[in-house]
């Protein structure tokens, strides 16, 4: 019998949301609630009504067991309770209900850089950095030169931090983690930072340590990078585990999740709880030219996608993007609403109201195979309304499409139809 | 609880449960995380003077300008009697304890709020970050102690043995700032209004303990024995006694240990109590 790393059962963790009347929040209130609530203080508000509304359950009895040297990833959705429960297997936050065991020293890397302060040096930061992640200062300086050579800021190495680009900062912030050596590593979402060569070189770090026999959990929304670390996956939602598999089979359920109805997603009330922002989306669909709501397009003919949305008040230089991706978690292109400067200037402001935002993608442009549709709105850096990865996924069809002629798979997500010329030189 | 699988090496285990009720202090722990303590505390001195072209410097500028407008104002102007000692040291001997004092609770208390991004990313004992706070202060302090001994030279004053019951002292006013900075940071992480009120409170204080007065000013009996509550009185009549005479600190200093031993205690469990909820609501 392999032995235990992780066992949890029934992990359970709530969190209040919005104004609950039941603990005060500032003083003030406190003073108002008069002086029976002043009890709060040494009680933490455990007797209020925990299936009131304004308390959500972000982990609702999980459970399950990690192997030593397993290497265990974890999906969902944003809010499906990934970091909620993260958080809870490296005890920054306490769990609500249930019962967990770890055997060995856990580091967890639950963000890149915890701890770094601007006004020091990148020397500075590697000691201080790596004594929050828990090395010792031995450790730390046996490793000083290899976490220096990975970083590639050499001779920046006396210089504030502050005097960074954001690519030295991350590099040097993911080589200290990255050297990190506990018995079981928590990761959440480190390796979608940096440019495209050095998170292969953290992807490649990252296949070192799952290697070396280390226990890994492994969140992340590159589902490349979850079927290249991982064998076996956790698929978790609304704070549940729905599954539990090998890696390419959860991966697969996780992609294929949440579809209320092919070719549209629905958002319901339910899904948008807590949400008091003034968008709310209602529907996407991927349509084909003739207006039906499909699962699959032609690639040869088009396709649109709309997003159904209600504005609850006006919102000043508001965007819709969409994204498509591969199921291998590459992006294919991102697109808005107001790219087109023409109707950028026509919605400087949106009114409250119902809109649908409408894309018309034009034939010829994607290649066959199953892709997904990410939605976010947002104000261009100011607010992130609204953001859903993986919306919706749906099938491009190649039938008519550029070189159908020989039946094999083109390599790529796009295969365009591109103007070709041939001439035939003269000698 | 189900026992856990047998295991055969002996590798730590860590259980997960929900906490409830009042926890003890895991001084172990605490001393575990030494070397994390050690960098913090040495984070804050390295960064405070940072950019600043005097640096360091600000450390002894801050006591010997306050002690000059002391001066000025309450030795010159209102002729406050000083136990016969020269106003400026008079002031001195007090104000660097206070210095202490004061750096240390203001920047405990804010100390949870200010690393917000540690909490909620890494686990170590919460208990870390006020108590690399206090200890950063004692570094200001050691550096403007240099003045004071300069300032005694000028005022032909040499101290006796008595200076040797200073690091306990020293002890004293840093427990004082640890104590109350353990209350008020863990009550800053949910109420944000304490860290509004720390300069008031700072302020009150400073009145309310015998830095520009004599203790002899607060009528003997039942006044002085309320007077020796604030622990700080201690602190500072001890400190004018070790360096430059005068009354030797009386039932006022055994009040006052009492009374930081009573925060110190009741602020630790209140801490421990509320670290779990820190990540949650800061």
């Amino acid at each position: 019998m392999s032995k235990l790393a992780i066992r949890v059962e029934n992990l359970s963790k709530q969190y209040r949301i919005g104004l609950a009347q039941d603990r005060p929040d500032t003083l003030r209130d406190l003073l108002t609630f008069g002086v029976r609530r002043v009890r709060n203080l040494f009680t933490r508000g455990n007797q209020g009504n925990s299936n009131s509304p304004s308390h959500i359950w972000a982990l609702k009895d999980v459970s399950f067991e990690v192997r030593r040297g397993q290497v265990l990833g974890i999906v969902g959705r944003n809010g499906a309770g990934k970091s909620t429960l993260l958080k809870i297997l490296s005890r920054v936050t306490d769990p609500t209900g249930g019962f967990g065991e770890i055997h060995g020293r856990v580091g967890s890397l639950l963000e890149v850089g915890t701890g770094f302060h601007p006004e020091l040096s990148g020397r500075e930061n590697i000691y201080l950095n790596g004594a929050i992640l828990g090395m010792r200062r031995d450790e730390i300086e046996r490793k000083y030169d290899e976490i220096v050579d990975f970083s590639e800021v050499g001779k920046f190495i006396d210089t504030p931090v502050k005097r960074y680009s954001s690519g030295m900062y991350l590099r040097l912030a993911f080589a200290v983690a990255a050297h990190l050596e506990p018995e079981i590593l928590v990761v959440d979402e480190v390796l979608a930072v940096g440019d495209a060569e050095f998170q292969r070189k953290c992807l490649g770090k990252m296949n070192d340590v799952a290697q070396e026999g280390r226990t890994v959990l492994f969140v992340s929304h590159n589902m490349s990078a979850i079927l290249r670390l991982t064998q076996e996956t956790i698929v978790l939602d609304e704070g549940q585990i729905v599954l539990r598999a090998p890696t390419p089979e959860a991966v697969d359920h996780y992609l294929n999740m949440g579809l209320t109805k092919q070719g549209e997603r629905i958002w319901t009330e339910a899904e948008l709880k807590g949400d008091v922002m003034p968008f709310q989306p209602i529907a996407l669909r991927v349509c084909n030219p003739r207006g039906r709501v499909v699962d699959t397009v032609n690639a040869s003919e088009g396709f649109s996608i709309e997003l159904e949305y209600n504005l609850s008040d006006a919102i000043s230089g508001l965007r819709v993007g969409l994204y498509i991706m591969t199921t291998r978690g590459e992006y294919v292109f991102t697109t808005f609403d107001t790219d087109n400067t023409v109707l950028f200037e026509s919605y400087p402001a949106r009114p409250a109201g119902r809109y649908i935002s409408q894309c018309q993608v034009p034939p010829n442009l994607m290649n066959e195979g199953r892709f997904i549709l990410g939605v976010n709105a947002s104000v261009y850096r100011i607010k992130r309304f609204f953001q859903d990865d993986k919306a919706l996924t749906f099938t491009v069809d190649a039938t008519g499409a550029p070189g159908m002629h020989w039946p094999e798979k083109r390599l790529g997500p796009v295969r365009p139809k591109l103007d070709w010329k041939i001439e035939a030189m003269e000698k | 609880m189900d026992k856990p699988q047998t295991q055969t090496n002996n590798t730590p285990v860590i259980y997960l449960r929900p906490s409830k009720g009042w926890l003890s202090i895991d001084f172990k722990e605490l001393w575990r995380y030494r070397e994390l303590i050690f960098f913090l505390t040495w984070r804050d001195i390295k960064v405070r003077y940072k950019q600043a072209v005097l640096g360091i410097a600000w450390a002894i500028l801050q006591p010997l300008l306050t002690m000059l407008i002391f001066t000025v104002i309450f030795g010159i102007l209102l002729k406050t009697p000083s136990q016969n000692i020269p106003y400026p040291l008079f002031s001195l001997t007090a104000l660097l304890p206070w210095t202490l004092f004061a750096t240390a609770l203001q920047r405990s208390s804010v100390s949870l709020v200010g690393n917000a991004n540690l909490i909620t990313k890494i686990y170590f004992p919460r208990l870390a970050i006020p108590l690399s706070s206090v200890i950063a202060a004692l570094v200001d302090f050691l550096v403007s102690f240099v003045v004071l001994l300069g300032v005694m030279i000028y005022y032909h004053y040499w101290p006796g043995w008595n200076i040797f019951w200073l690091p306990l002292l020293v002890l004293l006013a840093l427990l004082t700032a640890l104590s109350v900075g353990l209350w008020l940071s863990a009550l800053n992480v949910q109420y944000r209004d304490i860290q509004h009120m720390v300069p008031f409170i700072i302020q009150v204080w400073l009145y309310a303990s015998p830095i520009v007065y004599p203790i002899e000013t607060i009528p003997e009996g039942i006044w002085r024995w309320l007077y020796g509550l604030n622990p700080m009185v201690g602190v500072i009549q001890g400190f004018r006694w070790a360096l430059v005479g005068g009354d030797p600190p009386d039932a006022t200093m055994l009040i006052s240990v009492g009374m930081v031993l009573v925060l110190l205690v009741s602020g630790l469990f209140y801490f421990r109590r509320m670290e779990k909820t820190f990540a949650d609501i800061v």
